[in-house]
């Protein structure tokens, strides 16, 4: 897995509230069976016409935004199903970074396997930051993940809570199947016991 | 011992390794696997070399791609589908895992065929890369869905990477009035909560109304804790649980069974336990109710009118317009005014022989409206046999519906079965995102019973007005 350390980047704002993952990417491609090239199709209902021709004012299309690398959105981004192909579809993009008063579960834990840092902070916060995402292509955000802090255009800086483990993981871009075996004495004794205790399992 | 929760007895049971700063493996005793999320968690083990840790564990059916209509033992057109569902038939066979291909009888949505075959016990904890892995919570069992890097880890490691979520309790006091279904109660709960309500917990559903619940209600009820947020739902297996469980082809027997049954008795949540969060519903408060927006949380009973966007507060004004102007709806609108092109009944949230039974009885003798599209997809090739045995499926076709075979079908439209621009829908599934159900289709949430009324009078209908 790609390691983030910090990143320096566009932000595209995106305010909607519940954005879900049949938005982020639409069902019909979920059939391929690679993880990679999704980014075309990232928002595919909201970004193109049905004659493949882009929706000119959705943010992703807008000049300022066509290289963002943060996304700041509205409460609960990326409800819905547990397609991974929802961050995969985001990190083919480019974006590395998504901002929201809430995250869904599954989506959120999706994120940190992809290489994405999912950020969430309170409303005021991310309203702040939503304006300075406003500002386009030369408002740079600065995201720092070693030290916790985000860094707006006009040097505001805000702090951001994650979870240690998580941020290890990232920050060294480890594979965490790696890791658990690492840890398989455990889940053996683990699985002797369960099956004497549960041996109808 | 301090009291716990039924949620913190099947943690504690399946933890089995915690480790300093309080990152966990958790034990997985059923991992189911479908065609859609898959393939890219097998080809990532073929490329390190690693095997299924406990291929008897692990159970893989294919449902979202595949045709629902009588001549599917032709195959699939669509190519990537086709691909799809092929890698799902070569890895089953590879890593030896238990599999129920498309021309087995015993085929149907992941989550119908998991309960049906007595895979899915209480007391388990139960993945799939499935959101509506909730569904398998009605039995008491800790069920969620995980992206496709977490079906890798589970099918390398057995256990999952875990932090503990919090305790919410939703209560449903009382009994239900007449024409309200476990559907209508869990989209009232999210009505309540909201789609991000139940973020960061896991919810255990109690009180009279969810006791007096089949299993098939119980399940439809736990299947859309997802869609208020929740990473499970469950429900403290009782007498409806065992008997519904017992004599399944994969459930205990003998001595087996008497020992699972003293174990499974004891999983409750211990009086003065503590939930994070506690909401409280009056079951005879509940009515029939139905979608009008693009999520979930927008729910009315049926006997209300379309919400002005003004209505609302915050993000939520102008996701309340743009679901408006996406539905094709007017502020003030009443709901029962909106006609309906196309009904849908199936998916893992009414796909069971007890919807199709509610469904018979409300277009026993009757004709759907003229020009009307409706579809009846049985859950799994098991539930289509059964309405065949029982007479049901006689019903639907004399009525005018068309009959399927078992799949996903029109839930989320991954296969033939699509809505066109602009056509409406009453659907028995659990989502009405925008292009869920195809693109610029447009999705009200409904119980098979109103699904049914909505297919005989050509709009949204109020089931109590043809009782
Ligand atoms: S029926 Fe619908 S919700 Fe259920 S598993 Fe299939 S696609 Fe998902």
């Amino acid at each position: 897995m790609e390691k983030f350390e910090k990143l320096t980047g566009i932000a595209a704002p995106m305010p909607l509230v519940n954005i879900d993952t049949d938005m982020i990417i639409p069902k019909v491609f979920l059939k391929s069976i690679q993880r990679t090239g999704f980014g075309v199709n990232l928002f595919d209902e909201m970004r193109y016409n049905r004659d493949g021709s882009e929706i000119e004012d959705f943010v992703l299309n807008k000049p300022q935004y066509r290289n963002a690398e943060i996304l700041v959105a509205g409460d609960n981004f990326g409800c819905g199903s547990s397609r991974e192909h929802a961050p995969w579809a985001i990190k083919d993009f480019g974006i590395r970074c998504v901002i929201s008063t809430s995250f869904a579960d599954i989506f959120f834990n999706n994120c940190f396997k992809n290489g994405i840092l999912p950020i969430v902070l309170p409303q005021e916060v991310v309203d702040v930051l939503m304006k300075d995402a406003e500002k386009g292509a030369n408002a740079r955000m600065e995201i720092d993940l070693e030290a916790q802090t985000i860094t707006t255009s006009d040097g505001e800086v805000f702090s951001f809570d994650v979870d240690p483990f998580k941020k290890h993981c990232l920050m060294e871009g480890l594979d965490d199947i790696g890791l658990t075996l690492e840890k398989k004495a455990s889940v053996d004794a683990f699985e002797a016991r369960a099956a004497a205790e549960r041996p109808w399992v | 011992m301090s009291p716990k929760t039924l949620y913190d007895k099947i943690w504690d049971a399946h933890l089995a390794h915690e480790a300093e700063d309080g990152t966990c493996l958790l034990y997985i005793d059923r991992h189911l696997v479908h065609e859609v999320t898959s393939p890219q968690a097998f080809e990532g083990l073929r490329m390190a070399g690693r095997t299924v840790r406990a291929p008897e564990k692990t159970i893989a059916v294919p449902d979202h791609n595949v045709p629902t209509t009588l001549d599917r033992a032709k195959g699939i057109d669509n190519e990537e589908s086709r691909i799809q569902v092929e890698a799902l038939d070569k890895n089953a066979k590879e890593f030896g895992i238990h599999y129920y291909p498309v021309s087995d009888v015993r085929q149907g949505i992941v989550h119908i065929v998991g309960p049906e075959q007595g895979w899915t016990l209480p007391g388990m904890t139960v993945v799939c890369g499935d959101s509506h892995t909730a569904t398998h919570g009605a039995f008491g069992a800790l069920a969620h869905g995980i992206g496709t890097s977490e079906v890798e880890h589970v099918l390398a490691t057995q256990t999952l990477i875990q932090q503990k979520s919090k305790n919410m309790k939703v209560e449903v006091t009382g009994k239900l009035k007449p024409g309200v279904t476990a559907k209508d109660i869990t989209l009232a709960v999210i009505g309540e909560t909201g789609t991000a309500g139940g973020t960061g917990y896991v919810i255990e559903y109690c009180g009279e109304a969810i006791r007096d619940l089949s299993m098939e209600g119980r399940m439809t009820v736990c299947n859309m804790a997802i869609e208020g947020g929740a990473r499970a739902g469950l429900i403290a297996p009782d007498e409806t649980t065992y008997a519904y469980v017992k004599g399944r082809p994969h459930a205990p027997t003998g001595e087996q069974w008497d020992a699972a049954l003293a174990w499974w008795k004891t999983l409750y949540t211990d009086e003065d336990a503590h939930f994070d969060k506690i909401v409280t519903l009056k079951g005879e408060d509940i009515q029939p109710v139905v979608t009008w927006g693009t999520s979930p949380e927008d729910v009315l009973p049926i006997t209300a009118t379309v919400p002005h966007p003004e209505d609302f507060e915050g993000g939520k004004v102008e996701a309340a317009r743009r679901s408006l102007e996406y539905m094709g709806l007017k502020a003030g609108q009443k709901l029962t005014d909106i006609e309906i092109d196309t009904v849908f009944i199936g998916s893992c949230t009414n796909g069971r022989i007890e919807d199709l039974r509610a469904v018979a009885e409300v277009v026993k003798g009757k004709k759907i409206k003229d020009g009307m599209r409706a579809m009846i997809v049985p859950g799994s090739g098991l539930v289509r046999a059964q309405a065949e045995e029982e007479g049901l499926a006689e019903i639907f076709k004399a009525s005018g519906f068309e009959w399927r075979l078992a799949g996903c079908s029109m839930c989320l439209a991954m296969n033939p079965d699509q809505l066109s621009e602009g056509e409406r829908c009453a659907a028995t599934s659990n989502r009405n995102f925008e292009g869920r159900q195809g693109y610029k289709g447009r999705t009200h949430l409904v119980s098979p019973a109103m699904a049914a009324a909505a297919a005989l009078t050509g709009r949204l209908t109020d089931i109590r007005e043809l009782m």
